[in-house]
């Protein structure tokens, strides 16, 4: 164990600041620090995606980086999509289109779908296949997921 | 328009939309202490000490706590069965004397963070002496094998068989018999969210609160109730958002027994999350069977007789309340499947071995008697010539046959097995799947076609028990109503959901059938101390048993309601009509009263009620379907096989699914496609491998492959809806078929790609390396 240190990050729009050990992961430090349980743990070891968070605007696992890591970072959770009270279209879209069960992976599978949406705004069938499949959901087979991903990249061509 | 089957969305999504879903790892209690587990790295060996005093020395350390220290709070676990010849085995919350697999739990540690309760771990020192390792269950049936459980007296936990007619003589006379050794591999649900608990001992109450990610906080109640010697009104049982079961969190783990005790011992909150390492080593696994089994068929093609031989690596532990018969004796229960079967023997075999213990997982043993059913059934029509479609038409039962008693017992209420085949064989395209086949095949390619049929009891009720000789009730559900003062309704349930959507289904049974507005209604589930009496959710029975239940509760409300109504109104009750929030008199529509003014009157008591009535607006109702009914489907997979790198492609996949009345198709699609993909992520992918040592080869997502969007194909969803004659509502379960059909159909499909090359496909998963072996016994690719 070491001593405790400082992190400083934004994360949904808002300046944090937290004292964790060293060695603490990001995905605790936002889980356990700062409250925001809406990011999930899956696998600890990078797999599963369900940590899926957005690190300085680009996808990223916080199961595999240190809080310190993020240190004077700007970090996008689940929880900073809504935006004003409204849904963002994704969540509106995976709503509608019954893309999540239990809902684990769902805010791990958000995020990437928005990371997907940001740089490839019109993504074929197979472009959002691949785009989702860094995020395991064991209960909806996808299907839902794609239907969702496609609705909503309309939508925010549309917007 | 009914509000039972239509596509409602969903109200759960909100929350975990929005990031506020409430699962266990998400809750944190003041003064709460984590826990971490010390776990066995070996399978089988003595635990000759164990020494926790530098681990306790540690800083943020709380306490240390081995199995002989757990044991004066905390009875073992005893996995009891009714079943002739079956042993019991005790599964203790923490190992003492023995450890049984690589993973069980033989300390823990109670710290301040998670962090320093592993640093503490490590800091505790156990001298193991180890024992021989059963790593078969050939090598558990050896004359001199080590015992897995001493107390019991043999390795071979259970055995059984269903015997219907004469099979040895049907198979001696007929003209055509197939056969085959079939292994499907051990298999983990890996539900998304580990298990996990918290435990909350209130030592002045004497009250014991346990949040679990579990399916069956009732069962829990019940049995933790006896284990930790608490009266079980003061113990308190909830699974807050669950992050998935499929069976896997349907059987009390020692994890949760710990945890209760130590929140007890420690006088604080403790909490446990499995991480995926724990959930691969220790939650329950599934299949892991060697089927031997011959099929006869007459020269027409109809079946004469089956005949099988499972035996089942059952792991370590019986778990309680399933016990270690619960995958074989399904397997040997449905292997008959939907087919017309005059002479049947299946015997099976439960094996301890030093692995994690086997449990139920989605479909259970259904996936596995489907398979080798399916594929005994394309044999046989390609060593007669027959299409096997054909085939099995010539097979099924047909509607005008049932109800239908099994071979081995079970009823088949009702069914539409050869409509699902026809509809499927339509929608498929299998007529212009085989013509590109024969063309595929001139031009060296390998598409094959699949098909499986299957037929499932659901909703079981109180007849038989859901797993065989199990020692507990699983028949029936209770479903308590309100209307609340305000006129909103609150709809509780021993139920609990990981995913199925009953917040959404079961409002939508209680709003049609009270004549309450859907939006005014809410479900709550999996909370012991807000609900009826019940187990939980699991086999595939909450819309049947819940939603039964759910229409007995809202009637009696709702013809209590209006018997109010009509009084307050001045007319008969039967003039009145009670729909959308609002009871109306025939013919006057003007003259209407809200579900809000009934409450209000209601709750107001004699003066404004008819004579005698009692107060309120409640009612509690339980619904026992008896038999259960059956659900079916077919599967048809169409698949492509490089014969250079062994991939096996899915290219379509159609499921044409009967689960009677659908209350929500959003969410009967959704379970359907689901459950699919866990079966072709079974048939390609998923595999835990154990070494020879009884280690555990595949620890990790990196190891053990779950389906990505990548391999999972679209998948077409077809509905009968032909309603159960035998259950209120006419509903049948949803939750597991898809997993049951899929691994047959893929098989099928490949065996049939393959079939000029003569391969057939006897093992699941078939993982490229087994094509491989499959395609060129010697060694060399095909081209
Ligand atoms: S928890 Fe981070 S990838 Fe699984
Ligand atoms: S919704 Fe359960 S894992 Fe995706």
């Amino acid at each position: 164990m070491r001593d405790p240190v400082t992190v400083r990050l934004r994360v949904n729009g808002v300046e944090c600041q937290g004292r964790c050990e060293p060695r603490k992961l990001l995905v605790d430090f936002l889980r356990e620090d700062l409250g925001l349980t809406g990011t999930h743990v899956g696998c600890e070891h990078g797999i599963c995606g369900a940590c899926t968070i957005l690190f300085n605007g680009e996808a990223a696992r916080s199961c595999i980086m240190l809080a310190v890591q993020a240190d004077g970072a700007e970090i996008l959770t689940v929880e900073g999509l809504m935006q004003n009270g409204k849904l963002h279209p994704l969540q509106e879209a995976f709503r509608e289109h019954h893309g999540l069960q239990c809902g684990f992976c769902t805010p791990g599978m958000l995020i990437t779908a928005l990371d997907l949406l940001q740089t490839n705004p019109s993504p074929t069938e197979g472009e959002i296949r691949e785009g989702i499949s860094a995020v395991l959901c064991r209960c909806t087979g996808y299907h839902g997921i794609l239907k969702a991903v496609e609705a909503a990249a309309r939508t925010m061509r549309e917007a | 328009m009914s509000l039972i089957g239509a596509p409602v969305r969903r109200v759960e999504d909100a929350r975990f939309l929005t990031g506020r879903g409430r699962y266990v790892a998400d809750m944190t209690l003041s003064r709460m202490l984590h826990v971490a587990f010390l776990r066995s790295p070996y399978a089988h060996a003595r635990i000759v000490s164990i020494d926790t005093r530098r681990a306790r020395e540690l800083p943020g350390v709380a306490a240390c706590v081995t199995g002989d220290e757990l044991a004066p709070c905390a009875r073992p676990i005893r996995a009891e069965s009714k079943m002739a010849g079956y042993r019991a085995t005790e599964f203790p919350a923490l190992a003492r004397g023995k450890v049984r697999f690589a993973g069980e739990a033989v300390a823990a540690v109670l710290a301040e963070s998670r962090y320093a309760a592993e640093d503490a771990l490590e800091a505790i020192d156990v001298r193991y002496e180890t024992l021989p390792v059963i790593a078969t269950p050939e090598a558990a049936m050896a004359g001199d094998a080590t015992l897995v459980h001493e107390a019991a007296g043999s390795n071979v936990l259970l055995s059984r068989a269903f015997v219907q007619g004469d099979a040895e003589a049907a198979i001696a006379r007929a003209p055509v018999v197939v056969g085959g050794r079939f292994r499907f591999h051990r298999h983990a649900g890996v539900t998304l969210e580990n298990r996990a608990c918290l435990a909350d001992w209130d030592a002045g109450a004497r009250e014991l609160t346990l949040w679990s990610s579990t399916q069956v906080p009732g069962l829990l109640r019940e049995t933790l109730a006896e284990l930790l010697d608490l009266p079980a009104h003061r113990l308190r049982v909830v699974a807050p958002d669950v992050g998935g079961g499929f069976g896997v969190k349907s059987a009390l783990y020692p994890e949760e027994v710990a945890v209760c005790a130590l929140a007890r011992l420690a006088g604080r909150p403790a909490k446990w999350v499995g991480d995926r390492r724990e959930d691969l080593l220790t939650s329950t696994q599934a299949w892991d069977e060697t089927i031997e089994a011959e099929l006869a068929v007459h020269a027409d093609g109809t079946i004469s007789a089956l005949r099988a031989r499972v035996v089942a690596d059952v792991g370590a532990y019986s778990i309680h309340p399933w016990t270690a018969s619960i995958e074989v004796i399904q397997v040997i229960s449905f292997l008959p499947g939907p087919y017309r079967v005059p002479h049947y023997r299946g015997e099976g075999w439960g094996v301890a071995t030093n692995k994690a213990p086997m449990g139920p997982y989605r479909g259970v043993g259904r996936p596995v008697s489907t398979f080798v059913t399916e594929a005994l059934m394309d044999r046989a029509a390609r060593r007669l010539g027959i299409d096997p479609v054909e085939l099995r038409l010539r097979n099924l039962l047909r509607p005008d046959e049932l109800p239908y008693r099994s071979p081995s017992g079970v009823v088949w209420d009702s069914g539409s097995f050869v409509e699902s085949l026809e509809r499927a064989r339509d929608v498929a395209e299998y007529e212009r799947v085989r013509a590109e086949q024969r063309r595929g095949r001139d031009a060296g390619r390998y598409v094959g076609i699949g098909v499986a049929c299957y037929v499932e009891l659901t909703g079981v009720g109180s007849a038989i028990p859901a797993s065989p000789g199990a020692a507990i009730n699983t028949g029936t559900e209770g479903a308590t109503i309100r209307v609340d003062p305000g006129g909103t309704v609150t709809a509780s349930f021993g139920l609990a959901c990981h995913g199925q959507g009953h917040e959404t289904t079961l409002a939508q049974v209680v709003a049609e059938e009270l004549g309450a507005q859907l939006e005014n209604v809410r479900v709550i589930h999996g909370d012991t101390a807000a609900g009826p009496a019940g187990t939980g959710t699991y086999a595939s029975r909450s819309a049947v048993i819940g939603g039964g239940a759910a229409m007995l509760a809202a009637r009696a409300l709702r013809e209590k309601a209006l018997a109010i109504a009509a009084h307050l109104l001045e007319v008969a009750a039967g003039d009145l009509t009670l729909a959308d929030g609002r009871a109306s008199v025939r013919g006057a529509p003007d003259r209407t009263l809200t579900l809000r003014e009934i409450a209000r009157a209601a709750y107001a008591g004699a003066k404004r009620l008819p004579k005698g009535m009692e107060p309120g607006l409640e009612a509690t109702r339980f619904y026992d379907p008896y038999f259960g009914t059956a659900s079916n489907a077919t599967h048809v997979a169409v698949v492509e096989v490089d014969p250079e790198t062994c991939a096996v492609v899915v290219r379509r996949f159609v499921v044409v699914e009967d689960c009677g009345r659908i209350i929500n198709p959003l969410i009967v699609e959704g379970q359907a496609i689901g459950g699919t993909a866990q079966g072709i992520g079974a048939a390609l992918l998923e595999e835990i491998v154990y070494g020879d040592d009884g280690q555990l080869l595949t620890g990790s997502l990196l190891d053990y492959l779950v389906p990505t969007a990548a391999e999972v194909p679209a998948i077409e969803v077809v509905h009968l809806e032909r309603p159960s004659p035998t259950t209120l509502g006419g509903f049948k379960g949803v939750g597991e078929g898809g997993t049951i059909g899929a691994p047959a159909a893929v098989a099928n499909a490949i065996a049939d790609a393959l079939a000029p090359l003569g391969v057939e496909i006897s093992e699941l998963p078939v993982t490229p390396e087994r094509l491989f072996r499959l395609i060129s016994p010697g060694g060399r690719p095909l081209r």
